[in-house]
């Protein structure tokens, strides 16, 4: 067949027009042809003969008249086992082996497998001769680090099929054929253990959709406790540059407690993604006993990397989410940062020179946030088994004020917000969430009237120490000087968590109910005390031990010992006794 | 022979097309007018129409002038030559040395492949407390100093450029005031730097669009140094100025703005620049630190706010002094835990000391009565500010320490600084010293 073909008649910055006489279709990606070098790039606009393509690539020495060959596909990244411990730029390119080809420095115009084609995988059939299968249907599976990587019907066979042939156990390669299958008309068609999908196309394979309720666990106490992420759910995380966005994600990728984390760095910092590039190979994940990086694909389109690019690489990574969904297996993907993706979809929308809406985003920005956000959920398979994509994105607002589009539009359709605040990182109370500001729709890992009653206090504690700044400390009363050394109790021993501490850093669900239970009594509890100072001593040396406590192994000698000493000080203070104070018994 | 194209079709601003062929996008043309020669360089095609940014601007330029493509992109000269010299924007020499044309390499090359860099390990020391102690500069770290007209920020970077280990300086001017430039020369003169220092200076006299070039042309040197093994230390003062201009340029091409006139990829612009900021394993590497002056003391203004967004920390120099709260070195934790140790310790509990002194001084104002605890708060803050944050302080980070423990004595009793026994045992000043 004749390649399609058509020529350079226009560039401007990373867009070039096009002329075809070809039938050339949306989203469909063409090579710049220029020397030896094939640059890839995307059709993104047809009016006519005359196409506009973005280019992934610098554009710098390019011409009119450069010939340019249309794929007949649209921008699709490989699925199969391999993907797993991958670091991948937004096109799937592996980075380490540009590396090792290229040395220090990208070069445009070369692209890798995504998959490595040389590693033999360990093929066990689950399905046999004569089998009917259809789209996602297992067909055997492969270990891939410490899971079963189903081998499936690739999601594009959207038809009833009979197995015609399948390989026994064995070693093959991921493009090695390891079935026949026959549709009902008679056509028979080759499997392998890989296949593409375009990254644009959410992958719907399963069968059917379910509303997100069980937590996702983040071992962040103000995230499961107060503001909790459901698996399947998704969330984000506005907040104004230095707040915590990058190392909130950061913590949230080693201690979530999810089969498979996917990180999208999107347009944000190469030393940060270096840090978990680095650290992750070291880190154990304590679930399983592996090497973090054993769960972990990045996916890393950094800020001086080609722009066209970085739109990508969020679809590419969360089209890797699905399918690892596909294998009832739950899924997790950080996005840092989402703005950076709309920023590259402004950049090509004035190119475009689209009708700009505020801020000179395009009209489209809502629906297109809407639509990604819309790919996460938690799902029941063909096969019974539930699977889940959480999505869990960054958002960086121009001047750190929300009331912008891209927050705007994010804030309309995830489940979770995670407002981070200036005012508290520069107080380095961190994670620097707003807690009064944020929300979530999905359940906390604690019973809810007792989230309720502590947020209650942190609310009016909050009254009061607004109304102290005015009247200070002599012109309020002791009660409701009490109640704001409460809040900042809570605030300070509970909310506030040391993420670089290796006991505080993640806390289970368990020792947060746990915890959670002796701080109401002291949230709940009447105390006798008479003036302030004294009160304020007490409340300190009650947060003293407190702070000891979190930095204790959870039921380790040392917590036992501190929680004792911390009963015994409350009980020194305490009118009644210790029971009246927990207001919701315990069981 | 390159074909010469005589027809200038449109000039608007600093952008001139003109109908031609077999031309690259990027290129680098010449174009002859009565004033002189300049360059300008290719940003869009359509058809046969090129547009291109006149690097001395469009004034003066008339339809009937000459534009010859040279066939390649801006370019600069590499070699030990640079050094000790001063260029414009565009490369010319400004100090009346010969015009460097060898070993010409291409500027705003690819970005280095995340999987290549490594974790940055090296302290750079500047003799300043408010760095050393309290924000830690390191080796490859990309950071701006976030301040307004008037301060003395350029006093600042040169000073730090002296007093930093590196092995050679590059400065980039933008939009450089001629007595600012002028005092970088005599600093770096006196210091005895000058020998390996290199200068790219666009002074406000100069064509806008050649401040467009300072950075790329800087760092494009910096880099190539870098590679052979030098720990560049990379000067761009002032980078509001080379956003103005891109936002200029942008106008000028009726480019859509996002953000109080700036144009879409002002993020991606800046962050191109700032990303060239490295450490290469086995060479040398770059380290960036910028001037980014804050329109209306406005930190939300788009030119340092999605700088903020780019770099690794800002300092904020505020009334002659660096401020200890916004300030922030993000690399600080890399490099302050193997200095000495209490280092982190004396940083962490400094700073809080300090942030109550704040309130105590608010509480002050307002007529609030003071008690003891205030009044200690006072003294201790008053002491921070001059020995701590005056910034003609200039001494080693452990004297430094040792400085921070007598304020710390000459204020509280040791249990009132929050510091661990075990460091206040080994480090709180006994009573004759602490005089
Ligand atoms: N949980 C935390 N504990 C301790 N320090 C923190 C925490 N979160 C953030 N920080 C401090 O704040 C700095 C900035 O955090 P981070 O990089 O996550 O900000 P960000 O919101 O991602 O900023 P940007 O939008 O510029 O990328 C960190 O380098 C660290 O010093
Ligand atoms: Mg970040």
């Amino acid at each position: 067949m004749a390649k399609n073909l058509g020529k350079i008649v226009g560039i401007n910055g990373n867009m070039v027009s096009v002329e075809t006489d070809s039938q050339v279709s949306l989203n469909e990606v063409g090579f710049i042809l220029l020397n030896e070098q094939r640059l890839k790039a995307e059709v993104i606009r047809i009016t006519g003969k005359r196409l506009e393509l973005q280019v992934f690539e610098a554009t710098s020495g390019l011409s009119i008249g450069n010939s340019v060959e249309f794929s007949g596909e649209l921008l699709t990244v490989e699925l199969g086992p391999g993907l797993l411990t991958q670091i991948y730029d937004g096109l799937q390119n592996p980075l380490p082996e540009l590396a090792e080809q290229c040395g220090f420095f990208l070069q445009r115009g070369i692209y890798l497998n995504a998959l490595p084609r040389n590693i033999e995988w360990d093929f066990t059939p689950s399905a046999k001769v004569g089998d009917t299968v259809s789209s996602a249907y297992t067909l055997g599976t492969v270990p891939e680090g410490q899971f079963k990587h189903r081998v499936m019907v690739p999601f594009s066979y959207t038809e009833s099929y009979t197995i015609k042939d399948i390989k026994s156990s064995g070693k093959y390669t991921v493009d090695t054929e390891i079935a026949i299958i026959e549709d009902e008309k008679g056509n028979k068609y080759s499997v392998s253990m890989m296949f593409t999908w375009p990254v644009k196309r959410p992958i719907t394979a399963y069968a059917e959709r379910l509303k997100p309720g069980a937590p996702m666990v983040t071992k962040t106490r103000i995230v499961d406790t107060f503001l909790p992420v459901a698996l399947g759910g998704t969330y984000c995380i506005p907040g104004p540059f230095g707040a915590g966005k990058t190392v909130l994600q950061q913590v949230t990728s080693k201690n979530a407690e999810v089969d498979i984390v996917i990180i999208a760095a999107c347009g944000e910092r190469a030393g940060e993604v270096v840090e978990t590039l680095k650290e992750f190979p070291e880190l154990i994940d304590p679930q399983t006993g592996k090497s973090l990086m054993e769960r972990t694909i990045i996916i890393c389109n950094t800020s001086s990397m080609p722009v066209a690019a970085r739109e990508a690489s969020v679809y590419t990574a969360v089209t890797l989410a699905e399918y690892y969904r596909q294998m009832g297996l739950n899924v997790l993907l950080l996005a840092d940062s989402t703005s950076r993706w709309a920023q590259a979809m402004r950049e090509m929308s004035g190119r475009l020179e689209e009708i700009p809406g505020e801020e000179a985003f395009p009209a489209y920005l809502e629906s297109t946030i809407a639509s990604f956000y819309e790919r996460a959920g938690l799902v029941r398979l063909k096969t019974g088994e539930y699977g889940s994509v959480t999505i869990g994105g960054t958002v960086s607002p121009a001047g750190g004020n929300f009331e912008e589009p891209v927050t705007q539009a994010t804030l309309k359709v995830v489940g979770a917000f995670h407002g981070l605040s200036r005012e508290r990182s520069d107080a380095r109370k961190y994670p620097a969430i707003h807690p009064l500001e944020s929300w979530s729709k999905y359940p906390s890992v604690v019973p809810v009237e007792k989230v309720n009653y502590a947020r209650s206090v942190l609310f009016r504690g909050n009254e009061v120490g607004q109304m102290m700044k005015v009247v200070g400390e002599e012109g309020t009363s002791i009660e409701d000087y009490l109640i704001y050394l409460k809040s900042d109790f809570l605030d300070f021993v509970y909310l506030q968590q040391n993420s670089f501490d290796p006991i505080d850093a993640s806390v289970s669900v368990d020792r947060q109910n746990y915890i959670f239970d002796i701080l109401l009594t002291i949230l709940g509890g009447k105390f006798d005390l008479s003036n302030k100072a004294e009160s304020r001593k007490y409340f300190n040396k009650l947060r003293q031990i407190f702070l000891d406590y979190n930095g204790a192994e959870w039921q380790s000698d040392d917590f036992k010992k501190l929680e004792t000493e911390l009963i015994d000080l409350i009980k020194v203070k305490k009118s009644g006794n210790l029971e009246d104070a927990y207001i919701f018994q315990k069981v | 022979m390159r074909k010469v194209y005589s027809k200038i079709e449109s000039i608007s601003g600093n952008v001139i097309s003109v109908s031609a062929e077999g031309v690259n996008y990027n290129d680098l043309a010449v174009v002859t007018s009565s004033h002189g020669e300049s360059l300008a360089n290719v940003i869009r095609m359509n058809g046969n129409s090129v547009s291109l940014q006149v690097f001395s601007g469009g004034r003066g330029v008339s339809t009937g002038d000459e534009v010859r493509f040279l066939g390649h992109p801006m370019q600069v000269s590499f070699s030990e030559n640079l050094l000790g010299r001063i260029f414009t924007g565009s490369g010319k020499p400004r100090d009346n040395g010969p015009e460097l044309t060898e070993n010409m390499i291409d500027i705003g090359g690819p970005s280095v492949n995340p999987a290549k860099r490594i974790i940055p390990r090296n302290m750079i020391r500047t003799g300043i407390p408010m760095i050393d102690i309290f924000n830690s500069l390191v080796e490859s770290q990309k950071l701006p100093i976030f301040s307004v007209s008037g301060e003395p920020y350029n006093e600042l970077l040169s000073r730090i450029a002296m007093q930093a280990e590196v092995d050679m300086i590059i400065l980039g001017g933008m939009g450089l005031k001629y007595d600012d430039y002028l005092s970088f020369k005599e600093t770096l003169e006196e210091g005895g730097a000058m020998s390996r220092t290199i200068f790219f200076v666009h002074t406000a006299a100069d064509p806008i669009v050649e401040c467009l070039l300072v950075p790329d042309m800087s760092l494009a040197v910096a880099e190539k140094f870098a590679l052979g093994g030098k720990k560049v230390l990379v000067l761009l003062t002032d980078m509001t100025n080379f956003a103005d201009a891109m936002k200029e340029i942008a106008i000028t091409m009726e480019q859509v703005p996002s953000n109080r006139g700036y144009p879409g990829d002002l993020y991606s612009q800046l962050a191109s620049r700032y990303e060239k900021a490295v450490d290469f394993e086995g060479a040398g590497s770059i380290t960036i630190l910028a001037v980014t002056t804050m329109p209306g003391d406005d930190v939300t203004h788009p030119v340092p706010d999605n700088t903020g967004y780019i770099t690794e920390g800002q300092y904020y120099l505020r009334n002659g002094r660096i401020e200890p709260f916004g300030s922030l070195s993000r690399l600080k934790q890399m490099v302050n835990g193997d200095t000495r140790e209490d280092h982190r310790p004396v940083m962490d509990g400094m700073i809080k000391l300090y942030a109550a002194y704040k309130e105590s001084q608010e509480k002050k104002s307002m007529g609030f009565r003071m008690s003891d605890w205030d009044e200690k708060l006072l003294k201790y803050g008053a002491l921070f500010e001059s020995e701590m944050m005056d910034l003609s302080v200039n001494i080693p980070l452990e004297k430094a320490l040792d400085n921070g423990w007598r304020i710390l004595a000459e204020s509280f009793t040791s249990d009132e600084t929050g510091l661990r026994t075990d460091l206040l045992n080994k480090f709180w000043p006994s009573e004759k010293e602490s005089r």
